[in-house]
């Protein structure tokens, strides 16, 4: 199939296909990358949901934590686990591309704004532990 | 070590088919040889009606540009060693129209390039008995990656988003929009800032990331347009803000 321009009827031009995504292993990474914004999303809309039932009250939020347990809930918030780490991963790898640093007016290296962005997570990680499992 | 290899080389001849074929070359096989050479072979050879651009064989000019094996190269710096026992596919850069064979069409990325101004723009020039512009090796480094692009078009055609949205000003135009906003003898990042910004610009680019990983020449414009993302953002939020760096 060709699609022709009207000044230059004999160039050929293809379409790209609907499965362009499926050609390469890092087009289909790409894809799956922002499909992990829909979890990311899931996940705070269940936080809001978890805050609203704290508000309602200890029966409300007692419902809502069964909810939580059931199987179907359990499977979607392990897909979801699964695409929020790739999301955090990928997003942490991808933001020293964004940031140029320059200390003492050099270049900070990719690998040191990484890792800072690693540690930051492993910190705030390690905060949330603390504060959910202290008696 | 084969003797041979065969070449699957697109072939689009627009007086004699509506749609591009393939053709099978068996070419001599030799560890020096690039993709490249096995092409010219086949031209001074089998079949000298095979349309292909070409210039220096070093990878300076970025003319040959081609898809080998599905991914955009330099087929100047395709060894033909790398891609055995073969069949090696040859067809035309990605998303680019064809004119003839292996040759595209490359005037919408000149048309979008001239759009970015990759020139010095200045308000005022220095007399030239002020001498010239100097610069110190630290305000080179800002820029000189960027000014390494050869315009061969792999990252174009690594980028599906200039496939799906053609008006996208793609990934070179917009790493040599920033050579020049990057560069302290340059006055122009304000005129660039509405065409980088503006429809068609960094904002289409969903950072696939592709385009850095083709570049023969290690420009990264993937790099050029998320940095140009937080410019343009904070322009949007303070553009009161002198310079567009």
């Amino acid at each position: 199939m060709s699609r022709h321009t009207a000044f230059h009827p004999r160039w050929y031009r293809p379409r790209v296909s609907v499965w362009w995504w499926l050609e390469k292993r890092a087009y289909a990474l790409f894809v799956l990358r922002e499909t992990s914004s829909v979890f990311v999303a899931l996940v705070a809309g269940t936080t809001l949901l978890q805050v609203r039932a704290v508000k309602a009250g200890p029966e409300a939020y007692a419902r809502f934590l069964e909810w939580l347990g059931t199987p179907p809930v359990l499977a979607v918030h392990a897909l979801a686990f699964a695409f929020v780490l790739f999301h955090a991963v990928t997003w942490f790898n991808l933001a020293p591309k964004a940031m140029t640093l320059r200390l003492g007016g050099k270049k900070v290296p990719d690998a040191v704004i990484a890792a800072a962005n690693y540690a930051g997570w492993i910190l705030a990680s390690a905060l949330v532990a603390f504060l959910m499992l202290r008696d | 070590m084969p003797e041979a290899v065969t070449l699957v080389v697109t072939r689009y001849r627009p007086e004699q088919e509506s749609e591009p074929t393939t053709e099978r070359f068996e070419v001599p096989f030799r560890k020096e040889w690039v993709v490249l050479d096995a092409l010219n072979y086949v031209k001074d050879r089998l079949d000298g009606s095979l349309s292909f651009r070409w210039s220096c064989r070093m990878g300076v000019c970025g003319s040959c540009g081609m898809m080998v094996n599905g991914e955009p190269k330099l087929t100047c710096g395709a060894f033909l060693g790398d891609f055995l026992p073969g069949p090696i596919r040859v067809e035309p850069l990605r998303f680019f129209p064809v004119i003839r064979d292996l040759i595209v069409d490359i005037g919408d990325f000149l048309r979008k390039l001239r759009r970015v101004k990759p020139w010095l723009e200045r308000a005022e020039e220095k007399p030239l008995g002020e001498g010239e512009y100097l610069q110190t090796p630290d305000q080179l480094d800002a820029y000189k990656p960027f000014s390494m692009c050869i315009n061969c078009l792999l990252c174009y055609s690594a980028c599906p988003i200039y496939g799906l949205e053609p008006s996208f000003l793609g990934p070179a135009a917009i790493a040599l929009a920033q050579r020049y906003n990057l560069d302290n003898r340059d006055q122009g990042s304000r005129d660039r800032l509405e065409i980088l910004s503006g429809k068609g610009g960094i904002w289409e680019c969903t950072f696939v990331g592709q385009c850095t990983e083709v570049c023969p020449k290690h420009v990264d414009p993937a790099r050029a347009i998320q940095q140009y993302k937080l410019t343009a953002a904070m322009h949007w939020l303070m553009p009161w803000a002198g310079g567009s760096r």
